[in-house]
């Protein structure tokens, strides 16, 4: 008896659906809250190819949702965590760890390898890169997404007349509009559910089982444990606002996109040190590990409003926080005062600092 | 009922206006729907939302049926 014995007995699956199983390849972007459930039902179900792409480490506020890390996985790379998890697990499995975050730079190369693409990010700016990066290659996204409560779920861009997120959301929203969970909390089973519910989605469109979310968005409330589903119509500015070649794709800044706030990495930060511009870190006082150098203004993001006139006479400001969201919005704050200052907000903030 | 419409927010919507259902009266089309909500809920100029009438989505302005569930649907960026 094979261990998947009991899906193979299943009327309308069959030796069929596993063989599409096993001769699929699947891509996974992002192995958060999300990506964990998918991961595990992904794999117990026989996919015959789990890439799986995060740049992350896992830290101890993963835990309560991130059910494939333990204690002892603390620091280590999540990719790392999930392949010996799995090879752990399942002798015969492929998987592809892939130690970066997505990019303009690596996603289509990456992405053509594979025959589905499963979003389980958590911004907007790698959101719309995906989507548009699956349009461009013509492969079927499985989305998912949480704010707080609640969950959405759709598949994009499958087959003839897909419809792509950018019909659902032809706006591409700033991160400070909607926060996410790090910021608001979550509780740990509803991107469980959500998670199974694109596994779920990803089997469907792999094995032609039942009926995908095409076309369709369905949201999930955890308190009232409501649905809601809506049928999703072709938006007529949604091609325009995707790149129309590989070429520009490429030269895409997704962040800038949905900001307006262009992000630096430390190296290019650092490229900027000693000319006149003003180094802020706005997180609160006590917040680890402190930053110490010459030039450093420190203005903890509840008291800038305040303090907006303390930069008044730099032209150029760059913000860091601790994981670059709070700076994002310092720089925001900013801009909106002095919309002639050049402003900047470290992507990753500190995290991306340690890693280095 | 006739003459109103039943609306149902979601998310961060919902979260701003305070309220996750509300009933009001009947709007033309859906733009003037938009322009109603603004004045009513001033908040809701920051947020972007998609809009759904009677559960599709609506891309443009859009006749509403007397009686019609809308739906403001925010997008979501968690994972």
């Amino acid at each position: 008896m094979s261990r998947f014995e009991r899906q193979i007995i299943l009327p309308g699956f069959g030796i069929e659906g596993q063989q599409k199983l096993k001769n699929s390849k699947v891509l996974l972007v992002g192995a958060g809250g999300l990506g964990c459930p998918v991961l595990i039902y992904l794999a117990a179900a026989g996919v015959g190819k789990i890439g799986v792409m995060d740049g992350d480490e896992v830290s101890i506020s993963n835990l309560n949702r991130q059910v494939l890390y333990g204690e002892k996985d603390l620091g280590k790379p999540k990719v790392e965590a999930v392949y010996s998890y799995f090879k752990g697990k399942y002798s015969d499995i492929q998987i592809e760890a892939i130690p970066e975050f997505i990019s303009v730079g690596n996603a289509l190369e990456i992405i053509a390898e594979y025959d589905l693409v499963i979003d389980g990010s958590d911004n907007f700016p790698t959101r719309y890169l995906v989507n548009d990066a699956c349009v461009l290659l013509g492969k079927p996204l499985v989305f998912g997404a949480i704010y707080q409560h609640e969950g959405q779920v759709s598949v994009f861009n499958l087959g003839e007349n897909g419809f792509n997120y950018r019909d659902l959301y032809p706006q591409m929203p700033a991160a400070k509009e909607i926060p996410n969970c790090s910021e608001t909390g979550v509780l740990g089973v509803l991107p469980g559910i959500i998670g199974n519910l694109m596994a779920l989605e990803v089997i469907k469109v792999l094995t032609d089982f039942g009926m995908p979310l095409k076309n369709r968005v369905l949201f999930f409330n955890s308190r009232s444990s409501q649905t809601y589903e809506v049928e999703i119509a072709a938006n007529p500015n949604s091609g325009s606002s995707i790149p129309n070649s590989f070429q520009a794709f490429e030269q895409m800044d997704y962040e800038l996109a949905c900001e307006g706030i262009k992000q630096l990495t430390w190296d290019e930060a650092m490229g900027k040190m000693g000319m006149d511009i003003a180094f802020v870190d706005v997180r609160e006082p006590g917040e680890l590990p402190p930053l110490e150098c010459t030039g450093l203004i420190k203005i903890p993001l509840s008291t800038l409003a305040n303090r907006l006139s303390q930069l008044e006479d730099t032209d150029e400001v760059l913000f860091f926080c601790q994981s670059g969201i709070r700076s994002q919005k310092a720089a925001e704050q900013l801009q909106n005062e002095f919309p002639e200052k050049r402003i900047y907000s470290i992507k990753g903030g500190i995290n991306a600092l340690k890693k280095n | 009922m006739h003459n109103t419409i039943h609306i149902k927010a979601f998310g961060m919507v919902a979260e701003r206006i305070g309220l996750a259902e509300l009933v009001i009266d009947h709007s033309g089309n859906s733009s003037e729907l938009l322009e109603v909500l603004l004045v009513k809920f001033p908040v809701l100029k920051s947020v972007k939302f998609s809009l759904a009438i009677n559960k599709k989505l609506v891309s443009g302005n859009q006749e509403i049926p007397s009686g019609a569930e809308i739906a403001l649907l925010p997008p979501f960026s968690g994972g």
